[in-house]
């Protein structure tokens, strides 16, 4: 049996040259079959559970449910809400995306500070019931195709906004988000990178988000994936739903239309 | 009657003007000077990475700015002079270091970042290996720079203390040194100008590229 195994083995290294595309196109497969594996039971569903449970529990100084927050199509709908986000509220006379909504109707509707929420370090108090939540929410949309307005000049400005948020260069090593991701077919290591200057296609890149992180065991929001990609480009730390994450939401998603949303999807 | 006709035909005209005063568009925007406000008021200091890192200097502005375009050609050529002014030869005018220690360099990935302790070259990594193709026998490598794999070799450097080596040896290490010295908008960090890695460092990964010995001219 082991014999069998050693040949066909061999046979298979045999017919694939030269060896070293051979062993670059091995990687990419492992990798491909260890997400396909893992998306097999995504934890991310705990998540969707504990974020659904927290929507309708009521809590906070005021002691309400969040059914009554507007994500943007009226108070009370989720389903579809996160494909149109970030919007304008006029509400709040912002744009906001899903996780500073969520902060304004934690605070109007349950008394929980926005301020201190925004605060919070990612996974730890509030903040670990935000993560849950846009889970919850994201998921209400799987499968549905990004389509964010941008009808209200509020909108429009923050498209503008975060294009040039997107190519800002800037820190010790002069990166922008434009350095990885501003060209298609390129990696970092291993890693393929989106081009988000455009539609890198159904589930990629900003349709990929929120996500589980199998290395870290977490949900990450977009908001945690901006402050990690941030972190890497050596700069310094942006605000927790700060106009420069929300105006490259924006840009992101707007350059995304008509891309599925897989979120929440999961990451290695 | 001409006299009298002017101050009407000036009324009938100062009117048309307001009503096209009132329903032209609002002033255009200034995206450039409200994306330098949403920068400073969005990012906070944090460990080593502080506010001032959002400064940027004339080709960090000019590449930004050109939103991915390539820029004007006077404006390149005058980025790239200014850079070429800041590379500065190694004090003891040796340019090769340790291969095998530029190897371990090259791997490392580390440093300025946040979660970062110190902003010393000493923890620094040359992060060549995300971008770029170095060895054979490295296959995790990035692909956002050009293939290094016998970047040496294939121009013809057998010895680079030779003469002949001078022109590649020195044009490699103001890459190194200022990328931007003779690519404007070029990616690639600028390690000695920005203080990434020190004359030592930067001597190792010379020697990763160039020493004949070296895995990369094999």
């Amino acid at each position: 049996m082991t014999r069998i195994l050693w040949a066909g083995a061999a046979a298979a290294i045999a017919a694939s040259s030269p060896a070293v595309w051979a062993q670059q196109k091995s990687s990419a497969e492992g990798i491909a079959e260890y997400r396909a594996m893992l998306a097999d039971g995504n934890p991310a569903e705990l998540f969707e559970a504990k974020g659904e449970a927290l929507w309708k529990t009521r809590r906070g100084p005021k002691n309400a449910t969040l059914e009554a927050c507007d994500l943007g199509k009226g108070p009370g709908v989720v389903k579809g809400a996160f494909v149109e986000l970030p919007r304008y509220f006029a509400d709040t006379g912002r744009v906001q995306d899903l996780e500073s909504r969520l902060l304004t109707c934690g605070e109007t509707l349950q008394g929980i500070s926005a301020a201190e929420t925004a605060a919070t370090p990612f996974g730890r108090g509030e903040q670990a019931n935000i993560e849950a939540l846009v889970a919850y929410i994201s998921a209400a949309s799987g499968g549905m195709k990004f389509n964010l307005p941008q009808g209200n000049p509020e909108e429009r400005k923050m498209f503008e906004l975060g294009k040039r948020a997107f190519f800002y260069r800037a820190g010790s090593h002069g990166f922008a988000c434009a350095s990885c991701h501003g060209e298609a077919g390129k990696r970092i290591r291993l890693q393929d990178l989106p081009d988000l200057t455009k539609n890198p296609g159904n589930g990629i890149g900003f349709a990929a988000w929120p996500a589980y992180r199998v290395s870290s065991g977490e949900l990450w929001g977009m908001q945690r994936r901006l402050n990690d990609c941030y972190r890497q480009q050596r700069f310094p730390y942006p605000g927790f739903g700060s106009d420069v994450t929300i105006a490259l939401a924006v840009y992101m998603g707007v350059n995304a239309k008509g891309a599925e949303s897989i979120a929440p999807s999961i990451k290695r | 009657m001409k006299q009298a006709q002017h101050p009407l035909l000036f009324a009938a005209v100062a009117v048309i003007v307001s009503i096209a005063g009132c329903a032209a568009p609002a002033p255009a925007i200034d995206y450039d000077a409200a994306t330098q406000q949403m920068m400073k008021a969005s990012f906070r200091d944090q460990g080593i990475a502080k506010v001032d890192r959002l400064q940027q200097d004339e080709a960090d502005a000019a590449c930004s700015k050109a939103l991915g375009a390539p820029l004007p050609d006077a404006t390149r050529v005058a980025i790239e002079a200014a850079n070429m002014k800041t590379v500065r030869m190694p004090s003891d005018g040796q340019f090769i270091g340790d291969w095998k220690v530029g190897e371990q360099l090259a791997q490392n990935g580390r440093g300025m970042t946040w979660t970062d302790a110190s902003t010393a070259t000493s923890s620094n990594g040359g992060n060549c290996y995300n971008c770029h193709q170095i060895t054979k026998a490295e296959i995790s490598y990035g692909t956002i720079g050009p293939s290094l794999y016998q970047y040496g070799k294939l121009r013809g450097v057998t010895d680079p203390a030779a003469p002949a080596a001078k022109p590649i040896v020195e044009y490699t290490w103001g890459k190194l040194w200022n990328a931007k010295a003779t690519n404007a908008c070029s990616d690639m960090p600028r390690f000695g100008h920005n203080k990434l890695l020190d004359e030592t460092q930067l001597k190792n990964l010379m020697a990763l590229l160039l020493d004949p010995k070296s895995p990369v001219n094999q």
